[in-house]
């Protein structure tokens, strides 16, 4: 495994498969009565948020209390950063802590990166979002989610996501979640297609290992699984598209466009969803969005990542499978 | 002052000469020269240039000496081969008005490693909005000739309108950082496939090249030259190519670092090649290359832009943009222009001090290497090959893309008006 987890580029199949079935080993803890373990006591692992992110950071404090890892928090809003401290001068502090495993958000790209790669820290980095780059844990999490529909949750051990067609829509440019899917999708197999306005779609995209579509109505009845994109109406007022209702109109996914997606298929949405522009109500709320098994999925993946980064040698949970039959 | 035996240099590259130096001229060039007298410098195999002039240097005083001052700035000059710098206007307070420029250049004077030639701003505080008083700062002791806003782009057609007409009236000459603003706004590096990757926001070569076609039919239309920036994409050379082919005043340079880098090194993110204008594709520079070498672009002009170690020791988005390149230009050139052939060191000498001398209008720099010049020369070691080490630079700042490269060639001596302001590599 990797010493960091910067961008979803860097895994390999090998990695990724591995993540996905010990992510399958961590949700079984959430059934249990105690849903803990005991693999990182001692440990110390600070979520280190730059950005507003409370749906991501609780995600992580979660993964990490069920780990027993001794957890700090530290938000950037009120603190010394906003006082013009640096990300380095943070990182040091951190580091001087004896800090074990740091997972920052950051609302420039590169920043994870440079906190791996410049010296700063010895700790392992984990990305939780950088600006408009890359957030791995989030299309792990993804991956996840589509193996457990599409493959199945026990037939899918060991397996990819070969073959499966993949759709994304909305807002590609601004997004480090279709970014990381892109990479992460492509490398488990699967055909990756992305729907948006041309201006919502970045400049040297055709060297993504992906297609590019405008029309979503032609790629729907193709896919296995939608992944909706978070429009944000600011995007309105810098020109990328003319009117909400026109977005609505032509890359919303609503009950009629749903009703043309194979039966199987499955509507995904990174959250949190604002129900109108990008998704209707009748779309977010039918069982075929798995937004919610998201968020749970969201929790074993990264207990998974800690784990495995935190240089876990034995079997992550030492129940065998006959148990919990 | 004493006399000066420079022993076999090839002068521009040509073959062995000797060039006697007796006060701030050149009073002999030949073989077998002798004066009993001179300081000899043995040469042989050593490449004899003009002083280099540099048309784009930020020197940073007033306002930011933690990164440069004058006398810092003047000093790595120096090493890099240069007799003349032009200080650009952006300090703190703003080069536009006679008192700052002429404070610029009489620090210049009272250093004296080279003469400096401070840029007026074109509008006051670089704002964009009102012509800065040209006439006076060309009147000034300063005699400035080339007035800039770069850092910033002068976006209004107006202002670059009146601004190109004005200074017509001394013979002055508008040097633009062509940046449209809409379109770079929230841009970090140059658009494309890199920037798309990495999530940053991305810098389109058309946001250069449509300003630099602007103004070279504005230069036109009122009958001005113009000088355009640190061009960076092949497009923007097409447009000089064609401006150049109508017969207009239009001259260009590049930098060293637009010769040699590109966007790809960016996926380090490592700050210390976030540049303004940004580093584009291996296209862009291969088109540069052949520009500089066709004469379409006219000059090498470094952008030497230093800025202390915390300002890039950060992550991209919050980094300074810019490089130190004084000391480096010139082993830049060698390697991406001579080493491949595409430039002689005749070219050389055209490219780096004949031809930015001419643009700036510098009496004094940028003559031929002949009896009755200024004695303003440059000694190259150009079979020298080393790695790049920051820590001897003469610049305040280390910002330089280099750290550890191997680059060819080395300054051995500089002479500005007879005066040696680096022996053997070390300065005097
Ligand atoms: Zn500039």
């Amino acid at each position: 495994m990797l010493r960091h987890l910067i961008s979803a580029a860097d895994l390999s199949r090998d990695d990724a498969v591995l993540i996905l079935d010990t992510a399958e080993e961590m949700a079984r803890v959430a059934d249990r009565p105690i849903k803990k373990l005991p693999t990182l006591r001692g440990r110390t692992v600070v979520n280190l948020f730059f950005e507003d992110s409370t749906r991501t950071r609780i995600s992580f404090e979660a993964a990490e209390k069920r780990l027993s890892a001794d957890v700090i928090n530290f938000t950037a809003k009120g603190s010394s950063v906003s006082k013009g401290e640096s990300l380095k001068d943070t990182a040091q502090t951190l580091e001087a802590m004896g800090v074990d495993a740091v997972v920052i958000r950051h609302g420039a790209s590169g920043a994870p990166y440079r906190l791996a790669t410049s010296g700063w820290i010895d700790a392992a980095v984990i990305n939780a979002g950088d600006g408009t780059h890359q957030h791995p844990t989030q299309a792990l999490l993804d991956a996840f989610t589509m193996r457990r529909r599409l493959v199945g949750r026990d037939t899918g051990l060991g397996r990819d996501l070969a073959g499966r067609r993949i759709t994304i829509v909305g807002d590609i440019l601004h997004s480090r979640v279709a970014r990381s899917n892109v990479d992460l999708l492509h490398t488990l197999g699967a055909q990756v297609t992305l729907v948006a306005p041309p201006t919502l779609v970045p400049v040297g995209v055709e060297r993504w290992p992906c297609d590019v579509s405008y029309d979503i109505d032609t790629v729907l009845p193709g896919s296995d699984a939608v992944m909706m994109l978070r429009v944000q109406r600011e995007r309105m007022n810098a020109a990328y598209f003319p009117t909400e209702r026109e977005y609505a109109r032509r890359y919303g996914l609503n009950g009629d466009r749903m009703a043309r997606m194979p039966g199987h298929a499955i509507v995904m949405h990174p959250g949190p969803m604002v129900r109108g522009m990008e998704i209707t109500a009748e779309v977010a709320d039918s069982d075929r969005c798995t937004a919610l098994e998201q968020v749970t999925n969201g929790v074993s993946i990264r207990m998974a990542v800690l784990y495995l980064l935190l240089g876990g040698n034995e079997p992550a949970v030492t129940h065998t499978r006959t148990e919990e039959k | 002052m004493s006399k000066i035996l420079i022993r076999g240099a090839r002068v521009l590259g040509g073959d062995p000469q000797d060039v006697l130096i007796d006060g701030g001229t050149i009073a002999a060039v030949g073989t077998g020269l002798t004066a009993g007298d001179a300081t000899v410098v043995e040469a042989a195999g050593q490449v004899l240039l003009p002083g280099l002039v540099d048309l784009h240097t930020h020197l940073r005083e007033p306002g930011r000496e933690d990164s440069e001052t004058v006398l810092t700035g003047t000093r790595a000059a120096a090493v890099g081969g240069f007799t003349a710098v032009h200080a650009m206007a952006n300090t703190f307070p703003v080069a536009d008005t006679a008192g700052v420029v002429e404070q610029v250049w009489r620090l210049g004077r009272e250093h004296g490693y080279c003469d400096v030639q401070p840029v007026g701003a074109v509008t006051v505080g670089l704002e964009g909005k009102q012509l800065a008083e040209l006439g006076a700062m060309h009147d000034s002791a300063a005699g400035v000739m080339v007035f800039s806003d770069d850092g910033k782009c002068v976006d209004d057609a107006v202002i670059m309108r009146r601004a190109l007409e004005y200074v017509k009236a001394f013979g002055g000459v508008v040097a633009q950082h062509a940046q449209e603003p809409r379109l770079t706004e929230g841009a970090q590096m140059n658009e494309g496939v890199v920037s798309a990757e990495l999530g940053l926001g991305g810098w389109p070569a058309v946001a250069e090249e449509s300003i630099i076609a602007r103004d070279v039919l504005l230069a036109a239309h009122v009958g001005s030259r113009i000088h355009i920036c640190h061009l960076s994409t092949a497009g923007s050379v097409e447009i000089v190519r064609w401006a150049k082919s109508k017969g207009w005043d239009v001259t260009a340079e590049v930098t060293p670092h637009h010769l040699l880098l590109t966007d790809e090194l960016v996926r380090s993110y490592d700050p210390v090649y976030k540049v303004n204008p940004p580093l584009r594709t291996e296209a862009d520079v291969l088109a540069l290359r052949e520009a500089l070498a066709d004469g379409t672009i006219d000059c090498v002009a470094t952008d030497h832009a230093p800025h202390p170690h915390e300002d890039k020791d950060c992550e991209w988005a919050a980094a300074a943009m810019g490089m130190v390149g004084l000391e480096t230009a010139l082993s830049v050139v060698q390697h991406t222009m001579v080493d491949s052939g595409l430039l002689d060191w005749a070219q050389v000498a055209d490219r780096m001090s004949f031809r930015p001398a001419r643009i700036g209008r510098l009496a004094g720099h940028g003559r031929p290497v002949s009896e009755g010049e200024p004695a303003n020369l440059t000694l190259v070691d150009a079979a020298y090959r080393g790695e790049v080490d920051p820590a001897g630079f003469a610049s305040r700042s280390r910002n330089t893309p280099y750290r550890g490269r191997e680059l060819p060639g080395r300054v051995t001596h500089t002479w500005l008006r007879g005066r040696a302001t680096v022996v053997d590599g070390k300065l005097v």
